[in-house]
């Protein structure tokens, strides 16, 4: 049976990990490479890392990134982050990324799922979503939530599936960083719509919530930042809580 | 820390299908030697050959075609493994992009139906069951490997080495004479999948 995964996030400023609380106050958390070996041994199933580096020198601080992870990881890990074009995605592909995750660029230019999903297949293309409920409706942010755009959630989700798109990472931007669980009811009405795994991501806080995001939401992947960080969570001890309750997870 | 004692190293077919960089990373962490195969003549040089391959069938076969590697190929009596697209190359036809491919094993990959209520690709860690074959060795019963694919490869007993359930029952391994083929990804398989990169150099016709 295929397992539930649980997917440690790193975000990466400059070659070092650093997680943010709704996404300011950052903190550094360590050393990537060495990180995500030692999430590799805890049982970690995948690995996202997102690059929030803003200066000219990101791209090429990135690659060497990549490259050490891919040679110390044993398991399939995406990059995300200032990927603007083919370019980027191939320069990521060749330096031993599974997959690429695209959110603004995305938005700005949907052509650009359909680009990717044609040059390097489906499985390569993961679309980032951060959204934030206004007015009882949700919506797609840019820039970290500062940015509200004028696509719904859920159409701009269906929209990216029809493009090509291979999964979604859906970070729900009003329970990150709260740690007070996942946004089952967006979620489960999302992973209902499409048909493409679905990753949640956002207020993880206890292992109980990813047991209910997977029975409540039905969702492929569970990820979280700083619960695995700072070992407030441990994955052996969630894979067991998680198995428990008959969800089905890699031991 | 490593027992290869023997003279094998690994011939990766280079024709521009996919992240090889993952696959010489785990080649490396076993410390199996391994070189590009661009040409017949390095076909000769290596012991065992990976096929690997992501992205479309159809595209992948054309971009082997355009190597001039296919004859060779298909005449090779050392052991080939083919991962993934690399695999489904093996078999006749793929209903991806309706393409004619290698027919080393004549089987058919085709494409998930999406009436069975799963989600395409099939992405993540699944648990395979196996039969009695060296490529296996030390592997546990019911291990889980990493697969992502939208395309399957029809089970067949004569062929398959290990199956796996997704929608339907598939070949998650196969195995024709010298060739191999996994759906999988080794590479990314954790500690199982390193052993069975192992296995595969070991492996003597």
């Amino acid at each position: 049976m295929l397992s539930k995964r649980i997917i440690p996030c790193l975000d990466v400023k400059d070659g070092r990990t650093v997680k943010g609380v709704n996404f300011v106050d950052l903190r550094d958390a360590g050393d990537p490479v060495e990180l995500a070996a030692q999430y590799a041994q805890q049982g970690a199933d995948e690995l996202v890392f997102l690059d929030i580096t803003a200066t000219h020198e990101r791209r090429k601080t990135m690659i060497e990134m990549v490259k050490s992870v891919a040679r110390q990881l044993n398991i399939p890990f995406t990059i995300g982050g200032g990927i603007t074009e083919i370019a980027d995605a191939d320069a990521l592909l060749n330096a031993g990324a599974d997959k690429i995750s695209i959110n603004s660029a995305a938005v700005r230019s949907p052509q650009l799922i359909e680009d990717l999903a044609k040059a390097f297949g489906v499985q390569f293309v993961v679309v980032a979503v951060d959204t934030k409920q206004v007015d009882g409706k949700n919506w797609v942010h840019l820039n970290g939530g500062r940015l509200i755009t004028a696509l719904e959630t859920e159409d701009w989700i269906k929209q990216a599936e029809n493009l090509g798109a291979g999964e979604i990472l859906l970070t729900s931007m009003d329970h990150d960083g709260t740690k007070a669980g996942f946004d089952c009811g967006l979620l489960s009405k999302v992973n209902q719509m499409i048909n493409i795994p679905i990753i949640a991501s956002g207020g993880a806080g206890s292992m109980a919530h990813f047991t209910e995001v997977f029975q409540k939401a039905g969702v492929d992947a569970a990820l979280a930042a700083s619960v695995f960080h700072y070992g407030e969570i441990l994955i052996p001890e969630l894979k067991t809580e998680l198995s428990k309750h008959n969800i089905p997870i890699r031991i | 820390m490593d027992n290869n004692t023997t003279n094998n190293s690994i011939g990766i077919v280079n024709y521009g299908a996919g992240n090889i960089f993952s696959l010489t990373a785990a080649l490396d962490r076993q410390n199996i030697p391994y070189a590009m195969v661009n040409t017949e003549a390095d076909l000769e040089k290596h012991s065992h050959i990976i096929i690997p391959g992501v992205g479309h069938a159809g595209t992948a076969m054309q971009k082997l075609q355009q190597t001039g590697l296919v004859k060779a190929i298909k005449q090779l009596k050392k052991p080939v493994l083919g991962i993934c697209v690399g695999m489904q190359l093996l078999t006749t036809h793929s209903e991806e992009g309706n393409a004619d491919l290698l027919d080393i094993i004549p089987l058919q990959t085709k494409l998930f139906d999406k009436n069975l209520g799963i989600k395409i690709p099939h992405m993540g860690w699944n648990n395979i069951d196996f039969t009695n074959n060296l490529l296996f060795s030390n592997v546990k019963p019911h291990t889980q490997f990493y697969f992502v694919h939208s395309y399957f490869i029809e089970y067949n007993p004569t062929f398959d080495i290990a199956s796996v359930n997704y929608g339907n029952k598939f070949s998650a391994a196969i195995q024709k004479d010298n060739f191999f083929g996994v759906q999988f990804h080794p590479e990314k398989s954790g500690e199982a999948g390193e052993q069975l990169l192992k296995n595969f150099s070991n492996l003597n016709f």
